[in-house]
């Protein structure tokens, strides 16, 4: 999986701000993508290419448990987000509707990605490679259950 | 093991569970509402379109769903959602929809309580994140994403993490003029918006046990705002009355062991709390009403599941009889048997005497929906649960987040005020 970074250098990003609250009652999902990070870049719809990956600080997603905000960003074009830590709601949603791999990495790792870098990301090995940078770096493996869900591609296609 | 693990246990068919531990657990209640269910409605037609045939649901008597937050219907869009809803419910014979103008009807988290829909012991899923209310009956209570509860609607259990348990304990009786939304801000000012990640909040200690269930409803309601999975609080004789007057007496309540394990334990001496309130943006960002005291304000709002219950209003209508508001102001009951009571108690007259508008139950101005949104550079008191930029409104409104006794002395004054200054 290759993608380049779009980073929000800020902790706490919560659901009000990636898929603001008037929006709620839309469930397009294509129209919910067009306002996707409203709340803090109002032109984040504009520079997403498909593909991309969002890396930002701790506690992304806190707040509601709205899926309309995984869902925006899966439908901007957005394959996984990579941040320090995850609130609990976003990060099952993620999982679970499978729209997205939420990525847990090092504080040095947050910090030493930039805006713009290309990244590899290779999920099997645990690992995320910084092509512009030409480093590697670790991800936090993904708890058993939730390395099944995703590979059978969200919780209705996964068999206990 | 605690009263979360005993739940968990018992709902996953295990002898003993330990944090970390991942189950599946069965579920005994579902809600969902009219914008997790318009969510789920969606999942299932993606499901449908992958050749799964949907006839039935794994027990419609089990789900409940409440109209709370686009209603009265804001617009076009809001009032298909709630036709999509009633069909649905319709069509898979649901146990209970709570449809407005038509009785009783509120937000999702006040019901539950309100009228009983869930019980000490149970595990229950809603389809919005203030889920965790209801675990001060004595239930697991967590939210879920549409398609977990979807998952839930045709399976009957979800995966869950055991989570660690913070252990909250409150020595002695709070004060006056300070409520449980004071505690309960003072403690995620502590924690931070992610100090109970992924983990539960348990209160108890003997200011909880002096302390109402509407109070005790405020604090597990704003758990979620520490990021915890759910808030529970061990059911009491307090309870049971609570209970016994909505008509449920047949329920299987769960008790911690002796030896009960908690990852911390946290002591508040309630002698020492103060009014609080959290500045915008966020719920962590507290300080103390009396160090605020020079902002000025544009609206008190009163209302949502956190701080629209009986005993909000009666709260604030203790600061506003007799005065009149000097801000615009606006005071809507979390259900409509609140409503009523507040009628029959003099409550809604002392509002309007004082020159609040007073509305119908609606989770409405609190998520920024309709009804109520704040204008770029408003600044309000509220005795909601969050205070995001854009939250209640415009993206450069302000919110600070306040009990109803705060929330109403600062309508009086236009300016933040600590209740106890109020001549």
């Amino acid at each position: 999986m290759k993608g380049s970074v779009i980073k929000y250098e800020r902790d706490n990003i919560d659901t009000d701000v990636i898929l603001p609250g008037p929006y709620l009652k839309i469930h397009d999902y294509a129209e919910l993508a067009t306002h996707a990070m409203e709340g803090i870049d109002k032109d984040f719809h504009k520079k997403v290419k498909p593909g991309d990956f969002i890396v930002t600080g701790r506690n992304f997603g806190c707040g509601s448990s709205r899926e309309h905000a995984p869902i925006a960003l899966s439908y901007s074009g957005v394959k996984a987000v990579l941040a320090i830590s995850f609130a609990r709601i976003f990060y099952r949603n993620a999982v679970d509707g499978a729209f997205l791999l939420p990525i847990e990495i090092e504080e040095n790792t947050y910090k030493d990605i930039s805006e713009g870098d290309q990244l590899e990301i290779d999920t099997s090995k645990n690992e995320i490679r910084n092509i512009t940078k030409s480093k590697t770096y670790n991800m936090r493996p993904f708890p058993e259950l939730i390395g099944k869900i995703i590979a059978a591609g969200g919780l209705f296609n996964y068999k206990p | 093991m605690n009263i979360t693990e005993k739940i968990l246990a018992r709902a996953s068919g295990k002898t003993r569970v330990s944090p970390d531990d991942v189950v599946f657990a069965n579920v005994d209640k579902v809600m969902m509402h009219d914008v997790s269910g318009p969510g789920v409605i969606a999942v299932f037609e993606k499901l449908k379109k992958t050749g799964m045939k949907i006839e039935k649901l794994w027990a419609p008597e089990k789900v409940w769903v409440a109209e709370d937050h686009f209603v009265p219907a804001a617009d076009k869009v809001s009032a298909q959602n709630v036709v999509l809803l009633t069909q649905f419910t319709k069509q898979y014979g649901i146990g209970k929809h709570f449809k407005y103008g038509m009785g009783q009807y509120g937000i999702c988290h006040t019901l539950s309580h309100e009228e009983a829909m869930v019980l000490p012991g149970e595990v229950y899923v809603g389809g919005d994140s203030h889920t965790n209310t209801t675990g001060a009956l004595g239930a697991f209570a967590a939210g879920l994403g549409h398609t977990d509860v979807a998952y839930v609607l045709l399976n009957g259990k979800i995966w869950f993490k055991i989570p660690e348990t913070l252990y909250f304990k409150l020595n002695g009786k709070l004060p006056d003029y300070v409520m449980a939304k004071d505690l309960i801000l003072k403690i995620i000012g502590d924690i931070g918006t992610d100090g109970a990640a992924y983990k539960t909040m348990q209160f108890g200690g003997s200011g909880i046990s002096e302390m109402s269930v509407e109070e005790r409803l405020t604090l597990t309601n704003m758990t979620t705002e520490a990021g915890a999975k759910s808030g529970i609080i061990e059911p009491d004789q307090k309870i049971r009355d609570y209970l016994v007057q909505r008509g449920a007496t047949n329920y299987n309540e769960v008790h911690g062991d002796a030896d009960s394990q908690y990852s911390k334990v946290y002591e508040y001496d309630a002698a020492e709390l103060d009014p609080i309130v959290a500045k915008p943006f966020s719920p962590e960002n507290v300080a103390v009403v009396r160090d605020l005291s020079s902002i000025s304000l544009d609206k008190a709002y009163i209302g949502s599941c956190t701080g629209a219950k009986l005993e909000d209003l009666r709260a604030a209508a203790k600061i506003l009889k007799g005065r009149t508001v000097k801000i615009r102001t606006e005071i809507l009951p979390a259900a409509i048997s609140i409503f009523k009571k507040a009628m029959d108690e003099g409550l809604v007259k002392i509002f309007m005497d004082a020159g609040a508008m007073v509305g119908p139950p609606t989770c409405g101005a609190c998520c920024g929906a309709h009804m109520g949104v704040l204008a770029k550079d408003e600044v309000c008191i509220s005795t909601t649960n969050r205070n995001f930029p854009g939250r209640m409104g415009h993206v450069e409104s302000k919110t600070y987040l306040a009990s109803p006794l705060v929330a109403a002395a600062s309508a009086i004054t236009g300016k933040i005020t600590d209740p106890r200054d109020i001549k």
